[in-house]
């Protein structure tokens, strides 16, 4: 099978997701061959990395390419492969690889999914994924097709597979000029406490229920000689300063305790958190994720704990 | 400015799941369903681009259930809505589909949809229709500008970046949850989209590009529980800071 992997990089970086779906491909290649595909206005630095991992390694430069788009990404991905058919073209689940890959997969016509967090090629196209936010899993068969597209969750696939692989310029280069148009980077909002410098961190989730009880959280924490964040929700909902939030898209912290306060456990927020040194979590919900990643935890109501844990810390205090 | 709006009346991932007999579907019962979380948001939005730039807000939603949550979104302000009775579960080229066969003749200047959906978290309905009906479009997107007849775009990246982009019209936006306040539903609003026009529109998917063989509990580690009452509980805690030295 050729299983073509499109590498990710930004700001003179390679995203790691770009050798994650080089070790998948290379575990489902078979006798095929795992290919890499790197895009951008420069991109020999990151061909030779992915040379390690890959049988092949294709660039595409252009001008351009500096900065993504998903209409010349699909573009220059679309004359590569009436070329070179690809079984499987594996994309990393990430703001990028999630916005332009399902795109792709409609211009080719290619069954699609997206993160996945397992692929078996061993009787047809057989993929494992979460729904629910993480509070199920399916494996769904993709009707036979010959090109497939998936998009890969990140830190699944890490065991390394070296390989060394020849570097190949497509000589492609865009044949479209696109209508959307890539303006700038948006730096974050820097706040008053970063977070991701706290030895103890208080976070609160949906559980927290109201911006009046942030405050709750903030005793605690104060007590505890540390800091409040947040998951997504609460910051949807204006009860804390974005540069708050951990996860994903805001903030990845490794404190010496993360205490979870009515946080489920999204996929996107426990990749925030999940190094943390201690993780205790409060939910109500026996089910939810959160209990997958934390090293102790509590089925309970927070606003019955919580303010236990509070008097008696200060009792602790004197 | 007309706007199409898709809102899907899903399953709140808060509530009960429960994989169902067959093994390869969730049951329903326990389940609760409202408006997609990310798709209340898109709603709101395109009723505050009407709001500030005139048009007409259009809903419209797939599913035989669907109707509660397109009457919710002509609560909120939308203008009419069209359900596609059909349910094409997990399969979002059906779905795709469908709704690019039920707004073929709107005229539309701007589709608005949710990020992904709270139940199956595909985030692909609205890439793809962008994808069948050929027009630019920009996912995750946490604020929107009309300006010079086009559309300024932010997108949220990772740890806290953005990216700002620009895009003509048509063209199809995915929203990411935060990006305002959704109103709640008054009830002026209610009483007010009873006279609303829902329009059915019949349209069959093609080809399955899937099928679910099968669902199941996520294989987890499990954390060390502590159970007892409240008082019991703090005072567990408060012997692991100690242990951990962190009083």
């Amino acid at each position: 099978m050729r299983v073509f992997a499109v590498a990710e990089h930004r700001r003179g970086e390679l995203n790691p997701i770009s050798i994650e779906l080089l070790n998948l491909a290379n575990s489902i290649k078979g006798d095929g061959t795992s290919e890499a595909i790197v895009i951008g206005s420069d991109v020999s630095a990151y061909a030779e990395e992915l040379a390690k991992y890959a049988d092949k390694v294709w660039k595409i430069e252009d001008e351009s390419l500096a900065e993504y788009n998903p209409e010349l990404y699909v573009d220059v991905l679309m004359q590569l492969f009436s070329k070179e058919k690809p079984d499987i073209v594996l994309v990393g689940n990430t703001a990028m690889g999630s916005e332009f890959a399902p795109y792709l997969a409609s211009k080719l016509n290619a069954p699609v999914v997206t993160d996945a967090v397992g692929v078996d090629v061993s009787n047809g196209i057989k993929v494992s994924r979460y729904i629910f936010q993480g509070k199920l899993m399916v494996d769904v068969l993709l009707r036979e097709a010959d090109t497939y597209v998936i998009t890969i969750r990140q830190g699944v696939f890490k065991e390394e597979q070296e390989a060394s692989g020849g570097i190949v310029d497509a000589g492609i280069k865009p044949s479209v000029t696109p209508s959307r148009q890539f303006v700038g980077f948006v730096e974050p909002e820097v706040g008053e406490v970063d977070i991701s410098q706290a030895d103890i961190i208080v976070s609160v989730g949906r559980g927290i229920e109201d911006a009046s009880n942030i405050e709750l959280a903030e005793e605690l924490a104060s007590l505890l000689g540390g800091v409040v964040a947040g998951s997504r929700p609460v910051i949807d909902n204006g009860w804390l300063p974005k540069d708050r939030q951990v996860g994903i898209s805001g903030k990845t912290v490794k404190p010496k305790l993360y205490l979870a306060l009515g946080i489920s456990g999204a996929f996107q927020h426990i990749m925030g958190m999940k190094d943390s040194e201690l993780i205790i979590a409060v939910n109500k919900d026996p089910e939810a994720p959160i209990f997958g990643v934390a090293h102790y935890g509590v089925v309970g109501d927070i606003f019955e704990i919580v303010p236990e844990l509070v008097e008696k810390l200060r009792e602790a205090k004197g | 400015m007309k706007i199409i709006v898709l809102a899907k009346h899903a399953a709140d991932p808060e509530s009960e799941i429960h994989v169902g007999s067959d093994g390869k579907s969730v049951d329903e019962r326990g389940l609760i369903f409202d408006i997609n979380d990310w798709d209340r948001y898109a709603i709101e939005e395109a009723i505050r681009l009407k709001e500030a730039h005139g048009g007409e807000v259009v809903v419209v939603g797939v599913g035989s259930k669907c109707e509660d949550t397109l009457r919710k979104c002509l609560a909120m302000g939308a203008d009419r809505a069209i359900k596609i009775p059909v349910d094409t579960g997990l399969d979002s080229y059906q779905t795709a589909e469908v709704v690019k066969e039920a707004i073929k003749d709107e005229n539309f200047d701007l589709i608005l949809t949710g990020l992904m959906s709270q139940d199956y978290n595909n985030a692909l309905t609205g890439i793809i229709l962008a994808g069948m009906l050929n027009i630019p479009f920009a996912t995750a997107v946490t604020e929107i500008k009309v300006e010079d007849g086009r559309i300024a775009a932010k997108r949220e990246l990772e740890g806290g970046l953005s990216e700002e982009v620009t895009l003509p019209v048509p063209c199809l936006l995915t929203i990411q949850s935060g990006i305002n306040e959704p109103r709640y539903v008054s009830i002026m609003g209610i009483k007010r989209a009873k006279t609303k026009e829902l329009r059915e529109v019949s349209v069959s998917p093609a080809t399955k590009s899937l099928e679910v063989e099968k669902m199941y509990l996520p294989p987890v580690k499990k954390a060390d529980m502590i159970t007892g009452s409240a008082d019991e509980v703090a005072e567990k805690l408060i012997e692991i800071f100690k242990e951990r030295g962190l009083l």
